[in-house]
């Protein structure tokens, strides 16, 4: 017992320790109703830490569950949770890491598109919970005077953002997620860069057409939308202005527009 | 903001925030749309704060709806009041949002912390009961109810092991706290039940002495049985199953004795399809009625 | 200078494309709009403890000594690669992009 209005022993920063390092021994001071040692009872906590967290990476990293198989998943999130735990209360933002973790964990390397379908999860979420915003009508635009139009800005959609990758992920998030009935043929050569964004409620993905990622991080940036379409149209072969401009309008990937 | 969504519910549109003495139930996301199809007859919905810290989306969408037809009580589960560390102010600023954009009728948190240094642990890990402690958890109380301007209710809470250095009883720890801060109490009835058998104590005394005068709601859930080290029971708050005959029982008493007040029923792992809770909460509203029938009989 | 690519005309005339080709909302899909609450995920923060004090929260089994032990097991097998494996998972040895 401590005296009273004393600083007691530190039982906090012990505890804490204990919980996610299971090499230490159990706190001192922790007891059962016998006033003994309790280290099963002290168990029941590290175990509610571990799991509830190892619950929230599944949650949100479902495709990665199916491609790997629930036990290794379980363990490999076991292995995260413990490196890398919430730095904050709310649990919808836990796992940002979760994808370069991937990237760097040895037994995985083997499997080297993994981390981009982390990175399409993890930004489907984002764009679950963003900011609600109407999408820029077309209409609006049709209303602007076609000399002006190569000088327009846009203000981005908070919910659009794009992933590009060297690999099929749409495909693979679509077949262990959002179609797993489909049987879909899946080339592993086949680069996948992938739209997110939210017009209303429900989060779409989109394939992008080639030089739609660079269009786009040029007009996030401040780029006209002249210059944003001559970028992309000497960085990339193939460009397709009105085919790239017809998917962002309708996937709602502007938010407002402006001189 | 002429380009923001006209979801947002117009304050008058909406029921008043005041929790009626009846059941109601945890607000599951499992569950979300059939509610809102059939806007059954319950007192009020219970929401986890930290499951609306988002900016917008779905979440919000259905809050908004569940909001327009019901009273919610907001329980927040991240707060962390038992901690070392100070309050986490941003964490406070979102909970006073949420608590200025729902207008909840309670809001509640839990003697428990769940962070340290900058790590959060995502359970409700339990405190020593000495005074070093007491007089943290009022300092972080007292930031609490001057940041929301309101007056907010403390759980109870479950736990599996005590601290040697704890130098006093739970009951007592309550008690000092609700004199010094002002606030209110939540009584989980399952966590009485929960900790008591744990620590081989005699809930029916621990409710009996409980200071009911501060009470503003009642929890009823499910938990786990397992056993100790020793062999010994050891009950887990899982609120994975339904309430257990002996936590009814416990619940009868409170209400015989201390008449009707708000109940919310808990079921947040294994959760059921939406009518076996319903059918929980629907067990709750009769015990209650039945005393507030009494009630009425003898004020009649 | 580098002559531009992208003129005015081109870029207005893919806008005027652009804009023909999307949809514009009908009302009783603005209708249907107003009635959705969207997809429900579960709330990642609840106030349950896991059941049980053996799951494998604190396990070690998955090592013998350094090395992990474990092996992926896509259950997603109903794909067909182009190369006739089938899963979803694929060890990309062979397939990794010369740098």
């Amino acid at each position: 017992m401590s005296v009273d209005g004393q600083p007691a022993a530190p039982a906090l920063p012990e505890f804490s320790e204990a919980l996610l390092d299971t090499s230490l021994p159990v706190p001192s001071g922790v007891v059962g109703p016998d006033g003994k040692p309790a280290p099963k009872r002290f168990t029941v906590y590290r175990n509610n830490v571990v799991v509830s967290l190892v619950e929230a990476i599944e949650q949100t990293f479902p495709a990665v569950q199916r491609m790997i198989g629930e036990d290794y998943f379980k363990a490999l999130a076991r292995e995260f949770v413990v490196e890398k735990p919430p730095k904050s209360p709310v649990l919808m933002w836990y796992g940002a890491e979760f994808p370069a973790f991937l990237e760097t964990f040895e037994p995985l390397a083997a499997y080297p598109y993994l981390a981009d379908v982390a990175r399409v999860e993890w930004n489907w979420l984002q764009a679950y919970h963003a900011e609600d915003a109407m999408p820029l009508s077309p209409e609006e635009l049709a209303e602007v005077a076609p000399d002006a139009l190569g000088n327009m800005t846009f203000k981005i959609h908070p919910a659009a953002i794009v992933v590009e990758s060297a690999w099929p992920i749409l495909s693979f998030v679509a077949v262990n997620r959002f179609l797993p009935d489909d049987d879909m043929a899946i080339d592993l050569k086949d680069a996948q860069s992938v739209l997110i964004t939210r017009p209303d409620l429900d989060v779409e993905l989109m394939l992008l057409r080639p030089g739609g990622a660079l269009f786009l991080e040029q007009l996030r940036s401040g780029s006209t939308l002249g210059q944003a379409a001559e970028a992309a149209s000497v960085g990339v072969e193939n460009f397709d202005l009105s085919g790239v401009l017809t998917d962002f309008l309708s996937a709602g990937v502007f938010r407002t527009l402006a001189s | 903001m002429t380009h923001s969504f006209a979801t947002e519910t117009s304050r008058n549109d909406r029921v008043s925030p005041q929790l009626p003495a009846r059941a109601g139930a945890g607000l599951k996301g499992e569950h979300v749309l059939q509610i809102l199809e059939t806007r059954p007859d319950i007192g009020f919905f219970e929401v986890h704060a930290e499951n609306y810290m988002g900016a917008g989306g779905v979440p919000h969408r259905q809050l908004e709806a569940i909001r327009r037809d019901y009273p919610i009580s907001l329980h927040g589960v991240g707060l962390s009041i038992g901690a070392e560390r100070p309050l986490d102010t941003d964490h406070l600023q979102r909970l006073k949002s949420l608590n200025e954009r729902y207008e909840p009728g309670l809001f509640s948190e839990h003697l428990a912390w769940s962070t340290h240094d900058t790590t959060y642990f995502n359970d409700l890990l339990p405190v020593p009961y000495d005074e070093a402690t007491l007089s943290r958890v009022c300092d972080h109380i007292d930031g609490v109810q001057e940041t929301l301007g309101r007056r907010m209710l403390l759980e109870n809470p479950s736990t599996y092991i005590a601290f040697e250095q704890s130098s006093m009883t739970e009951l007592e720890f309550l008690k000092r706290i609700v004199e010094r801060t002002g606030c209110g109490l939540l009584l989980d009835v399952n966590n009485v039940h929960v900790s008591c058998v744990n620590h081989e104590r005699s809930a029916e005394d621990y409710l009996d002495a409980f200071p009911m005068a501060a009470v503003g709601e009642l929890h009823l859930g499910g938990h786990a049985p397992d056993e100790d080290d020793a062999g010994r029971p050891l009950l887990i708050d899982a609120h994975d199953r339904a309430v257990d005959d002996a936590v009814w029982r416990l619940y009868e008493r409170v209400v015989d004795k201390w008449g009707p007040l708000p109940t919310l029923v808990e079921w947040d792992n294994d959760v059921p399809a939406w009518p076996v809770l319903l059918a929980e909460a629907d067990a709750a509203d009769s015990i209650l009625a039945r005393r507030g029938k009494e009630e009425a009989r003898l004020v009649g | 200078m580098q002559k531009k690519v992208m003129t005015a005309a081109i870029v207005a005339g893919a806008v005027a494309t652009a804009v023909a080709g999307v949809a514009a909302p009908t009302a009783a899909n603005a209708q249907a709009k107003e009635k959705c609450y969207g997809v429900s995920l579960k709330g990642k923060n609840d106030c349950k403890a896991g059941a049980g004090t053996t799951c494998a929260g604190t396990s070690t089994v998955d090592y013998q000594g350094n090395a992990w032990t474990l092996v992926p097991t896509g259950t997603c097998v109903s794909m067909e690669l182009p190369d006739g494996r089938k899963g979803s998972l694929t060890e990309l040895d062979r397939d990794l992009p010369k740098a």
